[in-house]
């Protein structure tokens, strides 16, 4: 039972979906225009300049040797903290809104910290900025948005997303336009 | 939307459960079918090797001790493999050897289907100790756990002396059943973007320019066995909220429903068994309402938000997203926590430390319970045994002998079950007062006030479950935590197996009682309502205290 399923099944199923499925098997590697790899389309990635959208706060900065959060509980003043830091910082960056208007997602930390998505309103909502510093007009990064988004599947499971990392690249190759 | 893809997934488990329980009837009846075609060959020559040409049927005692000793060969072998995986191939990342009180914790961990886990697996375990360890401990010891049901089922249902012959049931519940199953898991989750691989890590460039290094490894192998054996232990830290374990909402449906598949599939096994499939039907239904009960507070809970949160004004429409990922949202995330502790797998793919104080008692509550589908085997056996305590009690109310599948329950199976009964509580609440004592059991607690005793009860009543989830903020990875949770995992797994197989064992030489009018029916729906209201009372008496000084205080605190 140990060689069986410890060595061959594990071993053989290694084969069979390196034949079948390669790119999958092989982590869903990303390349850019150029050919070279960027990362993994499913591995989020820090952004910080303010001409790309940003993803959702990781306490590990998306180090993907490694993954996990704070596991604050919803009670630690710790993450009552940090919220409200992020709330000053989202509004310099992203000019005057409400509280109320920042979605979510951008305010908390993921599960695994290395999510790779945001929701749609995440993305609608930095627009203007990344508009302005990447000097692409905002009717074209809506377009970018809706092209970028993933709906749930099969109609049903799960929620309506966009990949940070893959509509980043497209705002890079508009940028080298 | 939410409600509406809950509801799918229930159904889905619904079309499952009758193909499902049928066909484990047949691989483990023993009488001839189809399946000795396509299986007998490759079991033969497994019996051969290791020589077990003559299959006899054991008696109880010898059922259990074969058990127990397959266990401990198993657990010594991947012991010394942990302990010299530097040494060994397919350890690309140059991962050292581990450490003995963590091994030992791992170890048991592993065997006995907890799979709580005091190492992070990207940095603490070779590719080997990955597939020959933990993988096929996952195989292992749900096939134990299923065998343990098969063979209480025998003997509630069967005349005779003996429970089937254990060597053969381990056999087949590979063969044909996990093993399989797997395969085809396995190949459906590659197809959808899970890795599986030997390459070492990657290391990559990013847009902005900098370095980023990302963990892969045989995850598919893994993922699928984690859930089919109701394992749970992740290949990466964070187990399936990983993008790499679990990257979209589909891969979600799939693991939740492979690891609830076999124990609810199991209620209809056991209908098959006693020739009245309303006996399977009522487990099942019992079951089915206190999962819904679980599942509404966990959703509604999560839904609103976490009020710490909403007090500095922020937007409660996404509901409380901390600790969860953006793919799966609050309803993905809600029933998959509420199966993995139902099924006590303890695969998580949100954060359960940071779930809002009421979401939080929907897990804590079904590892206490630990009879809400259950684990492969084990969880079905711990609800038949609720099952004849409900008979026992109505039988004490109306003064009549209690009977269950047509044999009287007298005092020698009384006293095993209670046996069984009182150690479940008592290796949970007993460690956690211990922890609470000594400085290095409050030293782990990583959130202040009351969500702290919550932490520390959680990490006892998952190792008791044989869930393995955590409250991953809990600072666990000592010797104290190693060696008390080795020890409560190993009472909380054994301890009920022997004392109920040792119930089947009597239960299965007593001459049937014919049915007659005055019976008391363990059919219909009566019973279901007696068997909620059993589990509830028993499971409320037993654990109200402690969950009003954790979660329900700390909701009180931030309400």
């Amino acid at each position: 039972m140990i060689v069986i399923c410890g060595v061959i099944y594990p071993l053989a199923m290694t084969g069979v979906s390196q034949l079948v499925f390669p790119d999958q098997a092989n982590a869903s590697l990303t390349k850019n225009k150029e050919g070279k790899v960027i990362g993994s389309e499913l591995i989020g990635q820090d952004f910080k300049g303010k001409q790309f959208f940003h993803g959702r706060i990781s306490s590990i900065e998306n180090n993907a040797a490694a993954s996990g959060s704070n596991n604050y509980a919803p009670s630690n003043k710790d993450l009552i903290k940090r919220v409200e830091k992020s709330i000053v910082a989202l509004k310099k960056e992203n000019g005057n809104v409400e509280t109320k208007d920042i979605p979510v997602d951008l305010l908390t930390n993921s599960g695994s910290g290395l999510d790779p998505h945001i929701s749609v309103e995440a993305a609608k909502f930095q627009v203007p900025r990344v508009s302005k510093e990447a000097g692409i007009s905002i009717e074209k990064l809506d377009e970018l948005i809706k092209d970028t988004t993933e709906k749930r599947s099969l109609g049903v499971f799960g929620e309506p997303r966009v990949n940070v990392l893959l509509l980043n690249l497209k705002v890079q190759e508009l940028q080298k336009k | 939307m939410g409600v509406l893809q809950i509801a799918v997934v229930i159904l889905l488990l619904l079309l499952i459960v009758k193909p499902l329980g049928t066909y484990m009837y047949h691989v483990f009846s023993n009488q001839p079918n189809k399946t000795d075609k396509v299986f007998g060959g490759f079991e033969k020559l497994i019996y051969k090797i290791s020589g077990l040409t003559e299959r006899k049927a054991m008696t109880w005692k010898k059922y259990t001790i074969s058990l127990i000793l397959t266990n401990v060969v198993l657990v010594a072998v991947g012991y010394l493999i942990l302990r010299l995986q530097n040494y060994l191939p397919f350890n690309p990342n140059g991962i050292d050897n581990m450490e003995p009180t963590t091994a030992f914790n791992t170890i048991i961990s592993f065997m006995t289907n907890t799979n709580l886990q005091h190492y992070s697996g990207e940095t603490g375990l070779s590719y080997f100790g990955q597939m020959a360890v933990i993988i096929m401990m996952m195989f292992t010891s749900a096939v134990t756990g299923i065998v343990v049901a098969i063979a209480f089922i025998r003997g509630i249902t069967s005349k005779g002396k003996t429970l089937g012959n254990f060597f053969e049931d381990f056999v087949k519940g590979h063969t044909r059943l996990l093993l399989p199953m797997a395969v085809v898991v396995t190949l459906v989750l590659v197809g959808l973007k899970v890795p599986q691989t030997l390459d070492a890590n990657i290391t990559v460039t990013t847009v902005e320019g900098v370095k980023q290094t990302i963990a892969t490894g045989p995850v598919a192998s893994l993922v699928s066995i984690k859930h089919l054996g109701t394992n749970g232990g992740g290949f990466f830290g964070v187990n399936s909220s990983h993008p790499f374990e679990n990257p979209t909402p589909l891969t979600n449906v799939i693991e939740m429903l492979s690891m609830w598949c076999i124990p609810a599939s199991l209620t209809y096994t056991y209908g098959k068994f006693a020739r009245n499939r309303k006996q399977g039907w009522v487990i099942f239904g019992a079951m089915s309402v206190l999962f819904l009960l679980f599942l509404s507070l966990a959703y509604v809970s999560e839904s609103n938000g976490n009020p710490a949160l909403t007090k500095l004004g922020l937007n409660t429409e996404q509901g409380s997203m901390e600790g969860k990922e953006m793919r799966f949202g609050i309803a993905q995330s809600a029933l998959f926590t509420t199966v993995t502790t139902a099924a006590t797998t303890g695969t998580v793919n949100n954060m359960h430390d940071t779930l809002t104080p009421l979401g939080g008692i929907t897990p804590l509550a079904q590892m206490m319970l630990n009879v809400v589908f259950g684990g492969d085997g084990v969880g079905l056996v711990n609800m038949l045994m609720y099952a004849i305590i409900g008979v026992f009690i109505c039988g004490l109310m109306v003064g009549r002998t209690p009977e269950f599948l047509g044999r009287k329950i007298e005092p020698k199976e009384m006293k095993l079950i209670t046996v069984a009964l009182l150690a479940h509580p008592l290796i949970i609440l007993g460690p956690t007062a211990i922890a609470f004592l000594t400085d290095l059991g409050k030293g782990a607690i990583s959130n202040p006030g009351f969500h702290g005793i919550s932490q520390i009860l959680y990490e006892y009543t998952s190792s008791a479950a044989n869930n393995g989830s955590g409250f991953e903020g809990l600072a666990d990875g000592t010797t104290f935590w190693n060696v008390t949770t080795g020890l409560v995992m190993l009472f909380g797994r054994y301890i009920s197996i022997v004392a109920l197989l040792a119930v089947a064992g009597s239960l299965v030489k007593k001459q049937p009682v014919p049915e007659t009018i005055g019976t008391f029916r363990t059919d219909n729906t009566l019973f279901t309502g007696i068997l909620i209201g059993v589990v509830l009372i028993i499971g409320a008496l037993t654990f109200l205290p402690v969950i009003a000084l954790g979660p329900i205080a700390e909701y009180l605190s931030i309400r």
